[in-house]
């Protein structure tokens, strides 16, 4: 007796869904919550009200979102592309320093000196400007130079990188020498972006005072609108053909190059696209914490960011987001609570991801999923 | 891309050729040209002085004891390995040996590895669509659709391959013999005007290695092909009474002719098939 297997006719679509209708639905409903809940509960509710929601937490979760884009934007190149950066921290703290010249130059007559120029020069007797200080009072240059900068020293790097064929942990060191040597740079009280002390005691944002809790809301929706934003265009990007020869890459590089692609113009993209991403989690970052620092460059820094993507889950977008989250809340707990076991908890992530969760949070869950 | 080098003896016919830049140029009937290419990798000598033509349209098998560099020689016109001295054209008008590995293959040379190399994370259609003759620039990819003319193509080469059923599947949960298919199957999307294939029937079953025979025959009216192989079954089933075989030994061709003649041959005898 012969089994007739019915062959059916193929239908692929011209082109992958971005995402699936029940995800669609399910970002459309967190996005309608957040954007009507949080302005609701913290400057409607009155503070007396347990509903209320604190500045420290609004903060705090501001804070995280920032670095769910960075992990995002990680994952996009290590989850994505097979390139395991360790000097990401190096991007966000990049755009990190270009919203705080602008912040800086915003304080105006404010600060302790009551200069023109910002607190740490005058301590410095510098008596004008760097050039490279100039312009940056306006608002959307600086916005310009947030994406820029990190943008601009990614692709240069990763030309020479990439074009050398410099691969996997060769790579990874690099990249970790690359922030280290920076912070150190930015450590010098001569480059000119306030030494160890960084920038803080920062005053207002386009006008508006910056600890006020209706700029805080703001801060915080706008961070929520660039991690949703960033989210989608990272979907678009890993749906397309791009992100599929991308994937190929990660996979069997030599066998993409005899098909007659070169991987150089395709790592570069997403390598530079990652770092510009990276730095506005850095922008949006810096206001609502109010201070920045070489420290942000430690090499500790990006190998944490590796971590985030890693609990969360290699290539799946969501993954590093939710991974961001758990990490960082764990931290924000653990340091308050018991702040000597920190260290032990990360050492701890370190040994049991790798060994029980390869695929992270989001691997675990579809395998539990599968399994019922 | 960059301006194919005219070969020095390119015009010694003294006629004159009507160029397209970047298009084959095969009015002489030569496809691939190697002459007394020579490969060190520090005290080995792979390739000693190792001379090669092969026809357009011919299908060429190579044989040749381990070591006889048939995969260095292979490395040298993909582009992988830089030669030390010699010289490489495709057809009269493209000096490989200045292009890197994606302008050779854009050129027109497809590969097709000792093991088989599939994306395996990639379904078995996106294979196929990443192999595909198209522009594969960076920015044409982000914004590229799939258009029912490459719809087709898929479909048809899936079918000729026996995959239809398993379009959507991972690479990776295929068998030997499927992956083996798959290849050739993306070779055909990649439409190489000459193709090497490197023991294309290593690890097959029977079954396996007369279909795919049946598909290089396929492929045979498409393209020239270089094929290196050990099976000398496979390889009389290739190259039939009449097709030409080449043997090399210690980085150089030793002897070519039918497979009938070179089995003749003392000096293949003694360094290949006497051992």
């Amino acid at each position: 007796m012969s089994v007739v297997t019915e062959i059916q006719p193929l239908a692929l679509p011209s082109r992958q869904p971005i995402l699936s209708r029940p995800a669609w639905q399910i970002l459309i409903l967190i996005v309608i919550a957040i954007g009507v809940l949080v302005p609701l509960c913290s400057l409607v509710i009155p503070e007396e009200n347990p509903l209320h929601l604190s500045a420290y937490a609004m903060t705090l979760v501001g804070k995280i979102m920032c670095y769910a884009i960075a992990a995002l934007a990680l994952d996009l190149v290590w989850g994505y592309c097979g390139i395991l950066s360790l000097g990401h921290g190096l991007f966000f703290a990049l755009g990190g320093y270009m919203m705080g010249m602008y912040l800086m130059r915003s304080i105006g007559l404010d600060g302790v000196y009551h200069s023109n120029l910002p607190d740490f020069m005058v301590f410095l007797d510098w008596k004008s400007l760097p050039w490279y200080w100039q312009g940056t009072d306006r608002f959307p240059y600086a916005a310009l130079l947030v994406i820029l900068l990190p943008g601009l020293l990614a692709w240069i790097f990763g030309f020479f990188a990439f074009r050398s064929r410099v691969k996997g942990v060769y790579l990874s060191i690099i990249t970790q020498a690359l922030t280290f040597a920076t912070m150190l740079l930015f450590y010098r009280n001569e480059t000119g972006f306030g030494g160890n002390n960084g920038f803080t005691d920062f005053k207002r944002i386009l006008g508006f005072p910056i600890w006020a809790a209706g700029t805080r809301t703001g801060l915080f929706l706008l961070t929520f609108a660039a991690l949703v934003g960033s989210f989608i265009v990272c979907r678009i990007i890993v749906t397309s053909k791009f992100g599929r020869v991308v994937m190929a890459i990660r996979d069997t590089e030599s066998r993409l190059m005899f098909l007659g692609y070169n991987p150089l113009g395709y790592k570069l993209f997403v390598w530079t696209f990652s770092a510009v991403l990276c730095g506005i989690g850095g922008a949006l970052y810096v206001p609502q914490v109010g201070i920045i620092n070489p420290s942000e460059m430690s090499p500790g820094n990006s190998i944490e960011m590796a971590i985030w993507v890693a609990i969360g889950g290699r290539g799946t977008l969501i993954g590093p987001i939710i991974g961001a989250f758990i990490v960082n809340g764990a931290k924000s707990f653990l340091t308050a609570s018991l702040s000597d076991y920190w260290l032990f908890f990360l050492g701890a992530l370190f040994i049991v991801v790798p060994l029980w969760l390869p695929h992270g949070v989001v691997g675990l869950f579809k395998k539990l999923v599968r399994r019922s | 891309m960059s301006q194919p080098i005219i070969h020095p003896t390119g015009g010694f016919a003294g006629t004159v050729h009507l160029r397209v830049p970047g298009e084959i140029d095969v009015s002489h009937g030569v496809i691939l040209y190697l002459e007394e290419v020579s490969v060190s990798f520090d005290a080995l000598r792979a390739l000693n002085k190792l001379s090669l033509t092969i026809e357009d349209g011919e299908l060429r098998c190579i044989i040749g004891p381990n070591g006889a560099g048939k995969t260095t020689m292979m490395d040298v016109i993909t582009g992988k390995t830089k030669p030390d001295s010699g010289v490489v054209f495709l057809g009269q008008n493209i000096d490989l040996t200045r292009l890197d590995e994606p302008r050779i293959a854009q050129a027109g040379i497809g590969r097709k590895f000792q093991k088989p190399t599939v994306f395996e994370y990639h379904s078995v259609w996106e294979n196929l669509e990443l192999a595909m003759k198209a522009d594969k620039r960076w920015f044409r990819s982000l914004v590229s659709r799939l258009t029912s003319d490459v719809h087709d193509k898929i479909e048809e080469t899936l079918k000729m391959t026996r995959l239809e059923s398993f379009a959507t599947r991972d690479a990776g949960e295929l068998s030997h013999g499927q992956k083996q298919l798959l290849e050739i199957g993306m070779l055909l999307m990649q439409q190489p005007r000459l193709l090497l294939l490197d023991e294309p029937a290593a690890g097959m079953s029977d079954q396996e290695t007369a279909q795919l025979a049946e598909l290089l025959n396929v492929l045979r009216s498409h393209c020239s092909m270089m094929v290196v192989e050990h099976d000398m079954d496979f390889v009389a089933a290739l190259s039939g009474a009449t097709g030409k075989v080449t043997v090399m030994a210690e980085g150089s061709v030793i002897a070519d002719g039918t497979l009938d003649q070179v089995k003749r041959n003392e000096q293949v005898i003694e360094s290949y098939l006497g051992r």
